[in-house]
């Protein structure tokens, strides 16, 4: 139970009952999928991009506690971050979910620490990560917008 | 709410303890004794892939140990023995199916080849464009992507039976897709997502009257109940041997001679041939016509053991007890609030599907297994199921005929502790 506990934090649980920044903003210039069709995890992630500053940010979709609350944390964080700021958080965010470095430090990453839990559940980094990559490709404007964290 | 005791609960939902003794059976099965994260293992994924008995797990062995070469071609000693071994669990599926012949029984890898066999053989041969293809909203993926790969290959129509709320098959809409364009119709015997048993000797008396041919995937429906494939009268029955306690990667197609005669083969190889020269190759007769290259010959007769064992077990107790089971955790379950369930058909196999509110299938599935409880969690492979009540996902528990009244309710406390984090 312990560990579920800290899976299932207080935060997660409340970013999962009321997702922030859960909408299509205005004005976004910028938009990418993510889908990982095994689990049915789904997300749209929006930008409006100016000036290589994320002005807005939203997100939409569905899925489980983990993915939606691990969007809606990382969209509270990006807005109003340069597009190298986020990819930097992004890359800090990946390796600490794939153990490579402990999350914390500064602000932003104390805030996802309450995400680390995930990493006691490998079937589950997927879903935490699966928004950021969204986002990594949103930012990128790759032209494969469509994003999987699923490798199966 | 309290939970009844193993033996109550028994008698209470009619299963009958002295007919079908569950911690017996569960002793044959050594994975069952396994300790997950310091719990007991309930494990209530059959449905996905069922667990071994020893009985499977020594022929397997024994195959590899003491009797094992190629079949159908050495004259020596070993594969003579291993060919009789692979031939006689050829016989075990006919008379598991009550086949006429055994040379209508053809080993595949598994379900999801036979059907691509049929589709490719048959279909491909016999079936023209505009002509249409008859399947159910209750299909699995492998028995909806074969049909439309030869739709794209043929320019086949694809129809499909709906369902009710219950997720019961709706035979007058069936009546009503069935036409002079109808040539085939390939519906499952029990839905995987939902449990639901289908009419299959009406769905095959109505397509028979209509001139059309009838696959039945009968996955799900082997592991729960004796299956005859005269009676039914259906022209292909499928099955995948590790849903009925057997290994993975072997599986048998049931096909009428007079139909398998006719169909080119589906893959070209070694061991499908009579002779082969760069001009003109002659094709070997049913079975080996579709059996080209080495086949997985420790499973197949390690799936003739697990075929002895369910019928030494007795295919009508194992049926009552798992009954017994679903009438249990039915009740049990229906009493969460909530909870809801998918899949209320009349009819059905020992499956539950549910969601439970704010908490989302993949959650429920990482807490249930937590505590030791491996259930499924999400489409399930049947994505037009989802879409049809309208849900990305359920919590899918399938109870097999070493499940007991225990593992229910662990199960039911499972829940409970969900209900407690996503409250």
């Amino acid at each position: 139970m312990s560990d579920l506990r800290d899976l299932y934090q207080e935060v997660i649980l409340d970013h999962n009952r009321e997702p922030r920044n859960f909408c299509c903003p205005p004005n976004a210039n910028r938009e990418a999928r993510g889908d990982n069709p095994l689990c049915g995890d789904k997300v749209t992630i929006y930008l409006t991009l100016e000036d290589g500053v994320v002005k807005d940010i939203g997100f939409q979709g569905r899925g489980c506690a983990i993915s939606v609350a691990s969007a809606s944390l990382m969209t509270e964080m990006i807005k109003g971050k340069t597009a190298a700021e986020a990819q930097a958080l992004f890359r800090r965010f990946q390796a600490s979910m794939t153990g490579e470095e402990e999350v914390g430090g500064t602000d932003d990453l104390d805030k996802l620490a309450v995400l680390s839990g995930v990493r006691e559940f490998p079937m589950r980094v997927k879903c935490a990560t699966l928004s950021w990559h969204t986002l990594a490709a949103a930012l990128e404007d790759a032209a494969e917008k469509k994003i999987s964290t699923e490798t199966a | 709410m309290t939970a009844m005791g193993r033996s109550q609960a028994a008698l209470t939902f009619g299963s009958n303890l002295s007919d079908f003794d569950v911690e017996r059976v569960r002793a044959d099965f050594p994975i069952l004794s396994k300790r997950i994260y310091d719990r007991p293992l309930v494990f209530l994924d059959s449905a996905a892939s069922a667990q071994k008995p020893q009985a499977v797990i020594d022929a397997v062995r024994h195959c590899y140990e003491d009797e094992y070469a190629n079949i159908h071609r050495g004259v020596y000693y070993l594969s003579a023995q291993a060919t009789l071994a692979y031939e006689a669990a050829r016989a075990k599926v006919q008379r598991f199916l009550n086949a006429r012949e055994d040379r209508e029984i053809i080993f595949t890898r598994g379900a999801t080849e036979a059907i691509n066999l049929v589709a490719s053989s048959y279909g491909g041969t016999f079936l023209k464009e505009g002509d249409e293809v008859v399947l159910s909203a209750l299909e699995h993926h492998s028995n909806i992507v074969p049909w439309q790969l030869l739709r794209d290959r043929m320019g086949i129509t694809i129809r499909v039976v709906p369902i009710n709320d219950a997720g019961e098959f709706l035979l007058d809409e069936y009546e009503k897709l069935l036409g002079p364009r109808t040539k085939l119709v390939a519906v499952t015997h029990i839905s995987n997502a939902l449990g639901t048993v289908t009419p299959v000797a009406e769905i095959t008396r109505l397509a028979h009257a209509h001139g059309a041919i009838v696959l039945l995937d009968g996955c799900q429906a082997v592991p729960h109940q004796a299956v005859d494939v005269q009676t039914l009268d259906c022209d292909f029955y499928t099955f995948s041997g590790h849903k009925l306690y057997g290994p993975s990667g072997i599986g048998a197609l049931y096909g009428k001679a007079d139909l398998l005669q006719a169909m080119p083969p589906y893959q070209g190889g070694g061991d499908m041939i009579r002779s082969v020269s760069f001009e003109k190759t002659e094709y070997a007769d049913i079975p080996q016509r579709f059996e080209a290259g080495t086949p997985h010959i420790a499973g197949a007769i390690g799936l003739g053991a697990a075929i002895d064992y369910v019928t030494a077990l007795d295919q009508e107790k194992i049926a009552a007890h798992e009954q017994a089971l679903l009438a249990y955790a039915t009740d049990r379950l229906s009493g969460i609030p909530g909870l809801r369930l998918f899949g209320t058909a009349r009819e059905k196999a020992s499956i539950l599907s549910f969601t439970i509110d704010g908490a989302h299938p993949h959650d429920v599935g990482t807490i249930l297994d937590r505590a030791g409880i491996a259930v499924r969690a999400g489409h399930h492979c049947t994505q037009p199921v989802m879409d049809r009540f309208g849900i990305a996902g359920t919590v899918r528990a399938s109870f097999g005929l070493y499940n007991s009244f225990d593992e229910v309710d662990a199960l039911a406390a499972g829940i409970e502790q969900v209900k407690e984090i996503f409250g």
